[in-house]
């Protein structure tokens, strides 16, 4: 017997209220998409720090947005030419990592047509993907398991993909965290010291497209910025260095993905909705304890 | 014999931003060591005039020299310290994070090195802060963030100092231990300084460069009629007799 259609309970066994630990160790789906959503933790409340810090959520918003081109170029091209490798995940980064870099050169080449750009690059990419999908061989395609996310179609493959990215996004920001940090703060003084600032800033862009790419599984395009958002918006109030809201927002993202997982799956709910949820129910206490009871 | 080595020249340089003119044929040289104020109405092009020697901006016309290279090749050598309003008061970066930011070119991968951070913490007790390296920027006052920024641009060990209106958001109390830091410079480091102060233009300069599209050096002391006239844009600025007269144009001069 199974659940209402997008659950975790679709294909597993409708939950027992107990046994979710049973059933993890029961259904590697489920384990899969628990490990996919510990890993990506790590690399969005990293780089949502930076996002929130450096005040650029509306480019985070774009660059997910644009993903569904890429998607929907990779299923067409894949179904039409049988390229088995071509999977909408390499397609979302291909898509991604683009967007990122028109975003971030045209916001350094001309900073009064940023707005302009980022809301174009947000339609065009959605509007490209839906063409692609209209037009992609075969039977069609669930859109919006890419729109809401589908933690169901996570695999062994996506949680290896996962992990790398992961890392590669914490290895990259230990690395270069002084001048991320620098060109956050004071892009013209880090010019002057030498430092190549629209390298970093481009780089910070791309390692926020690769984040925003491990979330689609989780909560699909559209609700991946409240979960890149939230938790470091949630950390830098408690918080004033930049490592430190770091630190915390990866610990809120992990306990909004793993009691997401739980919730969704013992509720029958869909799972990307309760995560983004519980984030924003976190952010909503933090303010109103900030209210009641900050100093001043 | 050889002229004194000029820390900063501008030859003919004028500067449009589309069809606006902001400077316009400007010559100055500027000495080693010379301490001198900038002043000028709003809107007259001071911040050009700093960008241009930053190498920010490139001249329309003309060419800026700094040490004899092109102002690109030589802003290590310069201190800059902008303006603190400028920045995100709830920026999550401490003191000393920001006074490291004048070792970023020793830098390449990781964290910044032992030597560096003792060179940090020397320009912030030199500022006289410290005792707050670790105090995150938004708990700063006005007076300490300015200073912080002083910090950070002598991290850089510069050969010139540029700042932009360091005293705009200081309290008198404060400003007196700014100028203190800027007669310790005196000796080994040009300054140039922007300012609206008519306290720290007698305290601090050789002499000032007035910047109304066409910059003029006037010597020291001003009258205050004309420091007046120079804000309100009316003045037509032009060199000083003294000036005039050590440049070779005796015109105005009344002996003969």
């Amino acid at each position: 017997m199974t659940g209402k259609p997008g659950t975790l309970t679709e294909i597993i066994r409708p939950a027992n209220m107990t046994d979710f630990i049973h059933a993890l160790q029961t259904f590697p789906l489920l384990r899969y998409a628990l490990l996919a959503g510990i890993f990506s933790s790590v690399a969005f409340g990293v780089v949502g720090s930076f996002v929130v810090t450096r005040r650029i959520g509306y480019i985070a918003a774009a660059i997910a947005h644009s993903i569904l081109g890429g998607i929907g170029a990779s299923i067409y091209f894949s179904r039409t030419y049988d390229l088995n490798w071509l999977t909408p995940m390499v397609g979302a980064l291909v898509s991604a990592l683009a967007a990122a870099l028109i975003i971030g050169l045209i916001s350094l080449r001309n900073k009064e047509r940023e707005d302009t750009i980022i809301g174009a690059i947000w339609a065009i990419g959605m509007a490209t993907g839906l063409l692609f999908m209209h037009y992609a061989p075969g039977p069609g395609v669930n859109l919006e398991s890419f729109i809401f996310g589908n933690i169901l179609l996570t695999s062994l493959s996506d949680v290896y993909a996962t992990a790398v990215l992961s890392i590669a996004v914490v290895g990259i920001t230990i690395m270069f965290y002084p001048k991320l940090l620098a060109v956050c703060f004071d892009e013209e003084f880090s010019r002057l010291r030498g430092i190549k600032s629209g390298i970093y800033f481009l780089l910070l862009l791309c390692l926020l497209a690769v984040s925003i790419v491990l979330l689609v599984r989780l909560t699909g395009i559209i609700l991946a910025i409240a979960l890149i958002v939230l938790p470091a918006a949630t950390a830098s109030k408690m918080a004033q260095r930049l490592w430190k809201i770091m630190v915390i927002a990866v610990v809120i993202s992990l306990f909004c993905t793993v009691s997401g997982l739980i919730v969704s799956y013992v509720g029958e709910t869909p799972t990307g909705p309760v995560i983004v949820l519980i984030a924003a129910v976190g952010y909503s206490l933090i303010q109103v304890w900030q209210r009641c009871f900050s100093r001043s | 014999m050889t002229e004194p080595p000029h820390a900063i020249k501008l030859g003919g340089v004028t500067h449009r931003y589309g069809k606006t003119l902001a400077l316009d044929d400007v010559d100055i040289s500027i000495r080693e060591n010379e301490h001198l104020c900038v002043i000028g109405p709003n809107g007259g092009g001071k911040s050009t005039l700093l960008k241009l020697i930053l190498g920010l901006v490139e001249p329309t016309e003309g060419t800026v020299q700094v040490f004899g290279n092109s102002a690109k090749k030589a802003c290590r050598d310069i201190g800059y310290v902008p303006q603190s309003i400028q920045f995100d008061p709830l920026f999550p970066i401490s003191a000393l994070e920001i006074v490291l930011m004048g070792r970023l070119d020793h830098l390449w991968l990781g964290n910044y090195s032992k030597k560096c951070r003792e060179i940090a913490r020397d320009s912030l007790s030199r500022v006289g802060l410290e005792d707050i390296d670790n105090k995150p920027f938004a708990d700063l006052s006005g007076g300490q963030r300015q200073r912080v920024l002083i910090a950070r641009a002598l991290a850089c060990a510069p050969k010139i100092m540029m700042l932009d209106e360091p005293t705009a958001s200081i309290d008198l109390s404060v400003e007196e231990k700014f100028l203190d830091i800027l007669k310790e410079l005196r000796k080994s480091v040009t300054v140039l300084l922007v300012t609206h102060d008519l306290d720290v233009i007698s305290t601090v300069g050789d002499s000032v460069l007035c910047v109304n599209r066409r910059v003029h050096r006037h010597s020291l002391p001003m009258k205050p009629e004309t420091i007046a006239e120079i804000f309100s844009g009316s003045h037509r600025i032009e060199h000083d007799r003294e000036t005039r007269h050590s440049h070779g144009d005796h015109s105005t001069c009344e002996h003969d």
